[in-house]
């Protein structure tokens, strides 16, 4: 016997097995969910990162569906991917994150499908701006991720927080501001609106969008920089080389973690939120999958978690949400949000694209 | 051993390869690019290939002439402010030690490592008021209070002369080197100041590689989209600012195929003409 185990159980087998069957034991989702598995594609860098750490585990061991995380980029360079692949009968990703254009833009070529919605149970808790529905009222895209814009200054410069977008436009700012570099992710077009025009809906006319930018065009000389790139403002903010300006709630805050004079201010007239939306690719066959995951991120309990984890703005009702009112004072706000209009930039986006350029190059 | 002309196919062989090359990494993507700026555009959508003019018409406007016309003067400039550094800076290199040389090519090479990223963002904060050189100067008295040098036309042109810089003297190097030093002996001998002996003797001699030079660094300042924005404002973006903004932010394709189509043949003119004029002064 002593002679068997003796020969059977060498050092080596003995840690071979070991190895194995840690390994198994630390990957069951892997070994549950080989059947059922989802793509789910998710702006690269910080999002993908927290989704991998925070949310993708989490959803697997509670459904057994395995995710395989697909880092998409920014902008509109993914919309044209997915449309082409779709094209070709595939599916890059089966559910992606989208902005709100970019969703617009899929909808022209039928690439999301249709969600039904009676498979999410707290559909009827989602604000309605994160429900983007198709001209005949299917629902193409459900809200994923929201976040803010907001009025950022440096507290060594500006010892009172501004309390009005109006600050951008104040005569004793000249050449102190950092703002976004285009009409489409600035939305600055509806932030001069809300704040001058009574509204958004002021920008339905063209007419109404030629006073916008006349209006706009008095903040030009209080602008040092039209920025692109994010790093580039967030450097010139800290320091103080530019004290003002429009950039990220939720990147603001971490940089006042990280102890430095800035501050992120709600203005009176709101703070621009912009969301991107959880699509189905019209090629992707894991229907089923898909609507679980979306189910699943649109839990009052999931949404707190992202919010507390990730810093994203819930796209729940406050009343259902678990979160403090300190910690939902961190990723949001009560002030009535400036929402853009995503319709004008299909629907004029060239005229408004000659327009801006022209006024900021001009 | 004399040349002979080409008699068969086979003996065209060698030219296979480049002229493989030549349509694999020019010729079709430029076609291509030709192609999709002739499709039409859907403004809520994609685009639909087609044969329109439209995206030629919507460039042809004072506007963008503006934004052309300041690209090509900024990547003039840069050639010329490149040239005149470069050439008595390799010059003056090439009459050193052999180990001196090898050791400023060597610091030359690595200054190529820096990508135009980490060279925008040098520039900025050595340019910036919070921490630039200004504090340099108002520590040593020259000036009551730290500024601001940026985004100003003249933090652009710094930026991309020292991005080309290392360019430029690494092509003029090798024709600098082989100058045959004897030919400013014997002006020197006939009386030439030195400065006299350079302008009349080594800078005509080198004519064609000068030309040369200042070609490869326009077109290599053409391109150039991140430093413009970094260091500039709005009115110093470049014509290749405005075709990422349709290609990337706007997925306006056609449009800004064309404005790159158009970029490429005015830039082909350019070089086109400066080969020409150099040419009839040969001939004189």
């Amino acid at each position: 016997m002593n002679r068997l185990i003796g020969k059977s159980l060498t050092r080596r087998g003995v840690l071979g097995a070991g190895l194995a069957i840690s390994g198994v034991l630390a990957m069951p989702s892997i070994l549950r969910a080989q059947d059922k598995s989802l793509k789910v594609g998710v702006y690269g860098g910080y999002f993908k990162k927290s989704f991998d750490e925070h949310v993708f585990p989490d959803f697997t061991k509670a459904t057994g569906i395995a995710v395989e995380s697909v880092a998409e980029p920014t902008g509109e360079a993914w919309l044209v991917q997915l449309e082409q692949a779709a094209k070709a009968g595939q599916a890059p990703a089966d559910l992606s994150m989208m902005s709100q254009t970019s969703t617009l833009k899929g909808q022209s070529t039928e690439l999301w499908t249709p969600l039904d919605t009676s498979k999410f149970k707290h559909y009827g808790d989602l604000l309605p701006r994160f429900i983007n529905k198709y001209p005949d009222g299917r629902v193409a895209g459900i809200g994923a991720v929201a976040w803010w814009i907001t009025l950022v200054s440096n507290t060594d410069v500006y010892k009172d927080a501004p309390t009005s977008w109006a600050a951008l436009w104040d005569k004793a700012n000249e050449d102190k501001l950092g703002l976004l570099a285009l009409a489409s992710n600035s939305f600055l077009l509806e932030v001069t609106a809300k704040t001058f025009m009574g509204g958004t809906n002021a920008l339905d006319t063209e007419e109404g969008l030629n006073k916008a930018f006349e209006k706009l065009a008095e903040v030009k000389p209080n602008v040092r920089l039209w920025y692109r790139d994010e790093a580039q403002f967030e450097q010139a903010l800290k320091s103080g080389e530019i004290p003002m300006g429009q950039y990220y709630h939720d990147v603001t805050g971490l940089a006042v973690a990280d102890g430095f004079h800035v501050r992120s201010t709600f203005p009176k007239e709101g703070g621009i939120q912009d969301s991107g939306n959880w699509v189905l690719s019209r090629a992707s066959t894991k229907v089923d999958e898909a609507h679980v995951f979306i189910d699943y991120m649109s839990q009052p309990s999931m949404q707190g978690v992202m919010s507390r984890k990730v810093g994203t703005t819930p796209t729940l009702k406050k009343e259902v949400l678990d979160l403090k009112p300190e910690e939902f004072a961190a990723v949001s706000s009560d002030i009535d949000p400036i929402i853009p209009r995503y319709d004008l930039y299909t629907s004029k986006a060239d005229w408004i694209n000659q327009k801006w350029t022209e006024l900021i190059v001009g | 051993m004399r040349r002979e002309a080409p008699k068969s196919v086979a003996d065209y062989t060698p030219l296979f390869f480049p002229a493989l090359m030549l349509i694999v990494f020019f010729v079709v993507p430029f076609s291509t690019m030709i192609a999709v700026s002739f499709f039409k555009r859907n403004p809520s959508g994609f685009y639909t290939p087609d044969f329109v003019f439209d995206n030629y018409a919507r460039f042809l406007s004072v506007f963008f002439g503006g934004v052309l016309g300041f690209s090509l003067m900024l990547a003039v400039l840069v050639a010329v402010c490149c040239v005149a550094i470069a050439f008595p800076f390799t010059y003056l290199l090439t009459r050193r030690p052999r180990r001196v040389q090898t050791l400023w090519l060597v610091g030359l090479l690595s200054v190529l490592s820096l990508s135009e990223v980490i060279i925008g963002f040098a520039w900025s904060t050595l340019f910036s008021r919070t921490a630039g050189i200004t504090n340099l100067f108002v520590a040593i008295g020259l000036m009551d209070k730290p500024v601001a040098l940026l985004p100003t036309f003249g933090a652009v042109l710094t930026g991309m002369v020292y991005q080309a810089l290392p360019y430029t003297i690494l092509v003029l190097y090798p024709a600098l080197v082989r100058f045959d030093p004897t030919l400013l002996e014997a002006a020197r001998t006939l009386g030439a100041s030195p400065i006299r002996a350079f302008f009349n003797v080594v800078a005509p001699a080198l004519r064609n590689t000068i030309v040369a030079t200042l070609i490869m660094v326009f077109v290599f300042a053409l391109g150039s989209y991140l430093l413009p924005q970094i260091l500039g404002r709005p009115q110093h973006w470049t014509l290749s600012v405005l075709i990422t903004d349709q290609a990337i932010y706007q997925s306006n394709m056609p449009f800004g195929a064309a404005m790159a189509v158009f970029l490429v043949l005015i830039s082909l003119a350019l070089v086109g003409l400066t080969l020409l004029v150099g040419r009839r002064e040969n001939a004189l």
